[in-house]
């Protein structure tokens, strides 16, 4: 599988085949279409980055422009997926899903709860996260948290084009509500994907570096720095073990709790705010169930407890780095009790 | 600098960017001769020994255990006693100012290609020219990769092909019935699609019973039968491997069983488990290896015998297994008819042609001759 394409490709690509595959499959959101006014099907731009662009010339009103009311459309596509159809809902950034919360934490979250498993929602809502794109407080939050809390919803944020791809499909197959998120810094990476249609299942953290002496556990556009950290820290001789989580909810406690076993020192790294983000919930996981195990208290990298600041240079400053993870994983390697 | 040969890190599929020097095998000073392994490499797949395709002295371990070194880079020289150590000295400095290293986009060896056959997508690598082609057929649940250290090796003064079977690698994962016969039918469309009149085949497992197939339906299409730790032979086939690996989901739940195909199980990797669930991921890859294992393997038997058809077929066959074989095991090699040359590895298990991957080469290239 030699063919390299981007992560916003790779997730074109899953929606289109999909839809090509399963005609209950429908796309809709703001933008989704088209939004540039003219010649329609020609000048489809295809959402506010592109990443829904040229499926309305392939499958025409499968694909829906919708009115920019979040709690109208979002509502539309729940209620959809009670009534058999497998939509695809793009609410263009995460920090606007305030807007239509009781239709996501109310309503999807509880329809197979409530009527006693006789109904199943098999909605995605996509959404952008992440912050680096200098757009600032309002439109650059790492909420994933916040759904990950809810019972009844299944979180994914996927780091790579081959995850992107694998676990968009598991998604729409998936039978209940999943959020969706792309992290917008994402979109121009690259990497290998397989042209066929394929599935990652939820639930299963991706082993993407092998190491004995520190465990980094991570998601989302943080696994490319942890990585990165990982790289700098090999040359000392310091060799980490770095976990993709891939999905929050369900979340791969095993593959986590394993390396934990085998190096004993745990660093956490996520983009979210601190408090009741994933760092915590994985480090309250590993010190509850891996207790013994642990040679250093656990570290976590986080953003401080702040909005995203529209300053670029405080922006930089906000979003975890390579040098803090290095600093963290230092900090547990060296610890003398 | 006539007679100062380079000993270069080989690029083991396609993927190879680089490869670590584990050990050396032999000491600056040695006498070195074709064929023998001279250092232990791994890649972030596979751990290898190379072997030396030279004849000589090693002068020079360029290359110390634990660099990393990639694709073509200089890892030895070789040369005679009389070439000067000021004259390596100048040869090694000359080759490192000159090397750049083969990026991973620039593909500047063979690829795969796709090609339409009967209604099916067949993947299939083709390698050098001229000559009888060798076609190669892997097991079930492999793919061309499966090939990886011996491809190349083959290719030197012939033209061979590995081919992903149906249900397999990036061919099309329709199967139909799911029985050899099924899979020989397709080998030999994909014979005529690319122009191969007469093949020499070698198969893997599966792929072996396979080879048979095609030979007891089309003798005059096979010029010679090699058969590595072969389908076919016998009745028993390991049930519980064949179930584990087609019902595994996860790493977790894979691992066990892949390690069952090495007698050295410390050779399954995280990359290599990861590359095989991902094949397992796509689409009707799991339709396809159960119906090949309900059909072919059901209950632990081995459905197609093709042992009493090998004395049928009028050309060369070659045999080789592992001792230590948990999927199949080697006494299936026993009592065959007396056209098979038998070779039995020992110490090595179901992946034999990846484990003994020098000596393998070795016999295979003597026998394809």
């Amino acid at each position: 599988m030699a063919r390299s394409i981007t992560f916003q490709q790779a997730i074109n690509e899953a929606l289109s085949q999909e839809m090509a595959r399963d005609p209950t499959v429908i796309v809709m959101g703001e933008d989704n279409v088209g939004g540039m006014g003219a010649d329609g099907e020609k000048d489809a731009w295809g959402g506010v980055l592109g990443v829904t662009k040229g499926l309305y010339p392939k499958y025409g009103d499968r694909v829906m422009d919708t009115p920019i009311s979040e709690s109208a459309f979002i509502g539309a596509a729940i209620g959809a997926a009670t009534a058999g159809m497998r939509p695809v809902a793009e609410l263009m950034f995460i920090d606007f899903m305030g807007v239509c919360f009781d239709q996501i934490f109310n309503q999807a979250a509880k329809f197979r709860y409530m009527f006693g498993g006789k109904a199943k929602t098999p909605v995605v809502i996509r959404t952008m996260v992440g912050a680096g794109f200098r757009a600032a407080a309002q439109h650059s939050q790492m909420l994933y948290s916040i759904f990950t809390h809810i019972p009844g919803l299944k979180v994914v944020i996927p780091a790579t084009p081959y995850d992107a791809k694998g676990l968009m499909i598991q998604s729409i197959r998936d039978n209940d509500p999943v959020i969706f998120c792309e992290h917008k810094m994402l979109y121009g990476v690259q990497g290998e994907v397989p042209e066929e249609i394929y599935t990652i299942p939820f639930g299963e953290a991706n082993v993407a570096r092998e190491g004995k002496n520190a465990t980094i556990v991570t998601l989302g556009r943080m696994l490319h720095v942890a990585l990165e950290a990982a790289t700098n820290l090999a040359k000392n001789n310091i060799q980490c073990e770095v976990i993709d989580l891939r999905t929050t909810s369900p979340m791969d406690e095993d593959t986590v709790l394993e390396s934990v076993e085998k190096t004993g020192r745990l660093v956490v790294v996520d983009e979210a705010n601190p408090r009741c983000n994933i760092a915590t919930d994985v480090s309250a996981i590993v010190a509850q169930k891996a207790f013994r195990a642990l040679k250093a208290p656990i570290e976590m990298v986080t953003a401080p407890h702040t909005p995203v600041p529209f300053s670029p240079d405080l922006e930089d400053l906000y979003i975890p780095t390579a040098a803090k993870i290095e600093a963290a994983v230092l900090k547990v390697t060296g610890y003398k009790g | 600098m006539s007679g100062i040969f380079k000993l270069t890190m080989p690029k083991w599929g396609l993927s190879m960017t680089e490869g670590r020097v584990v050990s050396w095998l032999v000491e600056e000073g040695a006498r070195i001769e074709p064929g023998m392994e001279v250092c232990d490499v791994e890649t972030d797949k596979i751990a290898n020994a190379i072997e030396s395709n030279l004849s000589g002295t090693l002068r020079r371990k360029v290359a110390q255990e634990g660099d990393v070194v990639s694709v073509s880079g200089l890892l030895g020289v070789v040369a005679d006693a009389s070439v000067s150590d000021a004259e390596i000295d100048a040869f090694v400095q000359d080759f490192q100012a000159a090397f750049v290293p083969p990026s991973a986009e620039d593909e500047s060896g063979p690829v795969p290609q796709k090609i339409e056959v009967a209604g099916r997508t067949l993947r299939y690598l083709k390698r050098g020219e001229g000559g009888v082609p060798v076609l190669l057929l892997h097991g079930f649940g492999g793919d061309l990769n499966n090939w990886l250290f011996n491809h190349e090796a083959l290719s030197g003064t012939r033209e061979v092909y590995a081919l992903d079977l149906p249900g397999h690698g990036e061919s099309s994962k329709q199967i139909e019935r799911g029985d050899i016969g099924e899979l020989a039918d397709a080998v030999v469309a994909f014979m005529d699609a690319v122009g191969i009149p007469k093949a020499h085949l070698v198969g893997h497992s599966l792929g072996g019973a396979v080879a048979v197939s095609v030979a007891s339906a089309e003798p005059e299409r096979v010029a010679s039968l090699t058969l590595i730790a072969s389908a076919g032979l016998g009745q028993e086939i390991n049930a519980d491997y064949i179930e584990g690996f087609v019902a595994a989901r996860t790493r977790n739940e894979l691992k066990p069983y892949l390690q069952q195909l090495f007698a050295d199980s410390d050779l399954v990797t995280r990359q290599l488990i990861d590359d095989v669930l991902k094949y397992k991921r796509l689409d009707g890859v799991d339709e396809a290896l159960r119906k090949i294992a309900d059909t072919a393997f059901a209950g632990g038997k081995q459905a197609s015998l093709v042992r009493n058809e090998l004395a049928e077929v009028p050309v060369p066959i070659l045999v080789v297994w592992g001792s230590a074989d948990r999927i199949i095991e080697a006494s299936h090699a026993r009592d065959l008819p007396g056209n098979a040359r038998v070779q039995i590895f020992p110490d090595r298990g179901h992946m034999v042609q990846m484990e003994a991957a020098a000596e393998v080469n070795r016999m295979l290239d003597e026998f394809l001759r």
